[in-house]
């Protein structure tokens, strides 16, 4: 990074099916925390990812109205958009601003608030993020799609229905020890493949679910932060971003995610660290097969071979490689706007040594990976413990 | 001489036996299956209708006789069941096939000869020197009311022919027509289905046009029963058209290839048009061919073709009609039978 | 869906016409302004063979609201002849017998309608041969 950034502050709101909660109630929650925890006095800037708030609750110029909700007066507010990524983006425009001089101290958002529809209209709502003319209108939906890469997948490499399973197991045995997750109950691999199909071979227990959520992270210069001394300093090193073609039948290899390759590799280039030099990794398990796609396509395992990871150990919180120690997509919820900030509040937690019983030993570096539609849009950002 | 330059069907793959729809009322299937001459249906696929059929019997008649689709001048659909009740089913069908724009476009009804009259249409285009190539369709996805008589026969099905005056497979040597006000079935405006006056249909209505059609074509031409080689009439049910045949002095052999009906039910609309497409799929050069239809309200077509030797460049490119009917097919039960054909109440729909 | 949205793409949907690039003969579908390849602007048109392989396929038993009445039904990524590839519905199939590498051919379908009393929309689907 051309400048360093800290993060100095972090807040989630309670995540889960929120009847009484509105749109900017759970934003400002999740931002309530988040300026708590900095001890900042004031913002200059916010920046809020929200993939839908007009299919989901007809609402948008969600910019000025979480700003006027959050009671910061007329600073500079942003909404950005990237489908499940918005949360990743808006990260990355607050890293921007900051860089830029702009902004001294900002807030950097994600909210979804998906429970207004039904699960159709929520299904509805999501399939935008795909090619509206030429996949949606097709009657594909998204665990379509991923089920379609999951068949590849399995037709290629011989990965296991079993071995997508134990992704979801994984995810939640960490889920289990996230006082924050949507569902924190431990499943076993025969419950997810006796669990309904959705669309074959994925089953009900492979797919992220719907939640209502907003994440907040705080964000100044390294120096402010130093200028604060209010937290141990967590440092962003680096961060990519990439995007691939919209459509899933367009790329040449169906099962590689090339946006999530290449905002990999830039975002390691940038902090001028390797793959192997990552203590742990919060990743878009949207679907079970999406984490074993994104560890092949983050070079952490080779193509094809991703298969076996979560199986292996490898990837458990107390394994080498430890993925989605929050309980990931899967079993913490997965409020879309809002993922891609709470892994970096997931990151945070780990670095700063308080993520209690999932707690990584020695975590010093970790690496978000937040994804937008079947891959079209990827952002990375690595964070250190300074 | 002007006739079919080329021709093709197109038959849905799904299938219900009478046996399962006489089990739903309570009927003895065998005394159903006696009367009606008839052993199983054709059951459209839910993402099937007329204007989809059409599609694809057009698109089969045009790769299979190489004709450019831009220089077809006609495009007529005649149906009972066209998908809308304004807005054409030719348009679609025309843009699909590449037809568009430089055409004239016409919606054809009339009960079961609405196909057989967009073929009559064709023809007099194209011998009237209006137009060199005209393509004309008879498609039906046909409903009977739960539990109705018309419940074990009304199928679906579709076939088409182009019209020209350059090398025809088969030309036409006579064309009549015979109608008259007879209200043996009917469907009124807004109404799902139709309705029809029980054993009125037979004699004054299906075998008195049908019969006086057959007598004046033959007639006209100077030909007998004897000089055809096939008879095609229109098939309500397997029974109607063997009895008509007889009664003409056709036998069961030139009856068997196009009585299409026992085995797919009535095509309404692409019935007897499905049963010259099967007839052309084995027909020699120099065979007669008297197709009837039969339209209820009432009235009939009829034609005299007679094949040629340019019939033999066609079949290597050809789907035959038989094959369709006895190839890959998918059987339904009443339930999934109800739910293609729309006849459950939901609020999905 | 909106009509004009429908009607614009229906020399698409109906008769799979495609770009094919004047400079690096790649071929785009449905059309677009630029090359993804060669970034040149200039295409002929023409139309895709209606015959090609599965690549990939699923069974969408949860569906939206628009297709709920054809589910449980078999979507998969199409390769055509000239090596396009198109996601369909795979019709006219026992969902539970598709297998990668199957051939298919194109038909003519409907792929939804906007309630009873709204338009239809009609497109592509592939059967298996």
């Amino acid at each position: 990074m051309q400048q360093d950034i800290a993060v100095i502050g972090i807040g989630l709101s309670r995540w889960g099916e929120l009847w009484e909660q509105s749109l900017r109630d759970i934003f400002v929650e999740s931002a309530l925390h988040a300026i708590k925890d900095s001890g900042v006095d004031h913002i200059d800037s916010m920046y809020v990812g929200s993939m839908s708030p007009g299919l989901f609750n007809n609402q948008e110029h969600l910019a000025a109205l979480l700003a006027d909700y959050l009671g910061v007066g007329s600073i500079p507010s942003t909404r950005v958009e990237s489908a499940c990524a918005s949360g990743g983006l808006a990260m990355k425009m607050a890293c921007l601003d900051i860089m830029s001089g702009t902004s001294e101290i900002v807030l950097a958002g994600g909210v979804e608030k998906m429970t207004d529809v039904d699960t159709d209209g929520a299904t509805l709502a999501l399939a935008s993020a795909a090619d509206y003319a030429y996949e949606v209108y097709q009657g594909v939906t998204f665990p379509g799609l991923y089920a379609m890469i999951a068949r590849m997948h399995m037709d290629k490499y011989g990965t296991t229905e079993q071995q997508l399973a134990e992704v979801a197991v994984k995810n939640h045995l960490h889920g289990s020890m996230n006082s924050m997750a949507q569902f924190p109950q431990k499943i076993n691999v025969d419950a997810v493949l006796n669990s309904v199909v959705i669309a074959d071979p994925l089953h009900i227990l492979d797919c992220s679910p719907i939640t209502d959520g907003a994440a907040a992270v705080i964000l100044c210069s390294a120096e402010k932060a130093r200028q604060l001394k209010l937290h141990p300093q967590i440092r962003i090193s680096g961060l990519g971003h990439a995007t691939d073609t919209m459509a899933l039948h367009s790329r040449e290899d169906i099962t590689a995610l090339s946006a999530v390759e290449k905002a990999g590799i830039t975002a390691l280039k940038m902090s001028g660290k390797k793959i192997d030099d990552i203590d742990l990794f919060e990743v878009h398990d949207c679907f079970t097969i999406a984490e074993i796609c994104i560890l092949e396509a983050l070079g952490l395992f080779p193509k094809g071979k991703g298969g076996n990871a979560a199986a292996s150990g490898k990837t458990r919180f107390d394994g080498p490689m430890p993925v989605n120690t929050s309980g990931g997509l899967k079993a913490k919820g997965h409020p879309v706007g809002a993922t891609g900030i709470a892994q970096i509040v997931e990151i945070v937690t780990q670095l700063r040594e308080q993520a209690g019983e999932r707690q990584v030993k020695n975590a010093r570096v970790g690496l978000t990976q937040n994804m937008g539609g079947s891959g079209g849009s990827c952002l990375v950002h690595i964070l250190e413990a300074v | 001489m002007t006739g079919i330059v080329s021709y093709a069907s197109y038959v849905p793959r799904y299938r219900i036996k009478v046996e399962d729809i006489a089990a739903q009322w309570g009927f003895d299937a065998t005394v159903i299956k006696k009367g009606l001459f008839v052993q199983e249906k054709s059951v459209p696929a839910p993402d099937q209708d007329t204007i989809t059929m059409s599609v694809e019997a057009a698109r089969r008649a045009v790769f299979g006789g190489g004709i450019d689709p831009e220089t077809i001048q006609a495009v007529y659909v005649g149906s009972e069941s066209h998908p809308y009740a304004v807005k054409p089913t030719g348009t679609t069908v025309a843009e699909a096939i590449g037809a568009t724009p430089d055409a004239h476009c016409a919606d054809f009804e009339f009960a079961c000869k609405a196909g057989s009259e967009a073929m009559f249409v064709t023809l007099n285009m194209v011998e009237a020197q209006q137009m060199s190539y005209a393509l004309a369709i008879g498609a039906d996805t046909s409903q009977g009311a739960p539990g109705d008589a018309l419940e074990y026969t009304a199928s679906a099905g579709a076939a088409a022919f182009i019209m020209g005056k350059e090398q025809p497979v088969a030309e036409c040597l006579e064309t009549y027509s015979h109608m008259s006000d007879t209200p043996d079935f009917w469907r009124r405006e807004h109404e799902f289905y139709p309705q029809h006056a029980g054993r009125f249909t037979g004699e004054p209505a299906y075998f008195k046009h049908v019969l006086n059609c057959a007598n004046f074509i033959m007639k006209k031409t100077g030909l007998q029963a004897s000089d055809f080689g096939y008879a095609v009439f229109h098939q309500p049910n397997g029974k109607f058209p063997l009895r008509a045949g007889k009664k003409l002095g056709f036998t069961e052999d030139q009856l068997k290839q196009g009585l299409l009906c026992p085995y797919i039910g009535n095509t309404y609309s692409g019935s007897s048009p499905l049963g010259l497409a099967a007839v052309l799929d084995v027909a020699k050069p120099g065979d007669l061919i008297l197709m009837v239809s039969y339209g209820s309200g009432a009235g009939s077509d009829g034609f005299v073709w007679r094949v040629t030797k340019d019939i033999e460049k066609m079949r290597k490119k050809i789907l035959y009609t038989w094959d369709q009917i006895h190839g890959e097919k998918f059987y339904l039960d009443y339930g999934q039978y109800a739910k293609f054909r729309g006849k459950i109440r939901s609020n999905a729909s | 869906m909106a009509i004009p949205e429908y009607w614009r793409e229906i020399k698409h949907r109906y008769k799979l016409e495609a770009g094919k690039c004047k400079s690096c003969g790649y071929i785009v579908f449905p059309m677009r302004l630029i090359c993804p390849k060669c970034q040149n602007q200039d295409f002929d048109s023409i139309n895709l063979s209606r015959e090609g392989t599965l690549i990939t396929y699923s069974v969408i038993r949860v569906a939206s609201s628009r297709f709920v009445n054809q589910a449980p039904f078999a979507v998969g990524i199409v390769e055509l002849k000239e090596g396009v590839r198109i996601l369909s519905q795979i019709t006219d199939c026992n969902i539970n017998e598709l297998k990668s590498g199957m051939k298919m051919q194109v038909e003519f379908r409907r792929i939804f309608d906007d309630g009873s009393s709204g338009v239809i929309n009609y497109g592509y689907k592939c059967v298996p041969m």
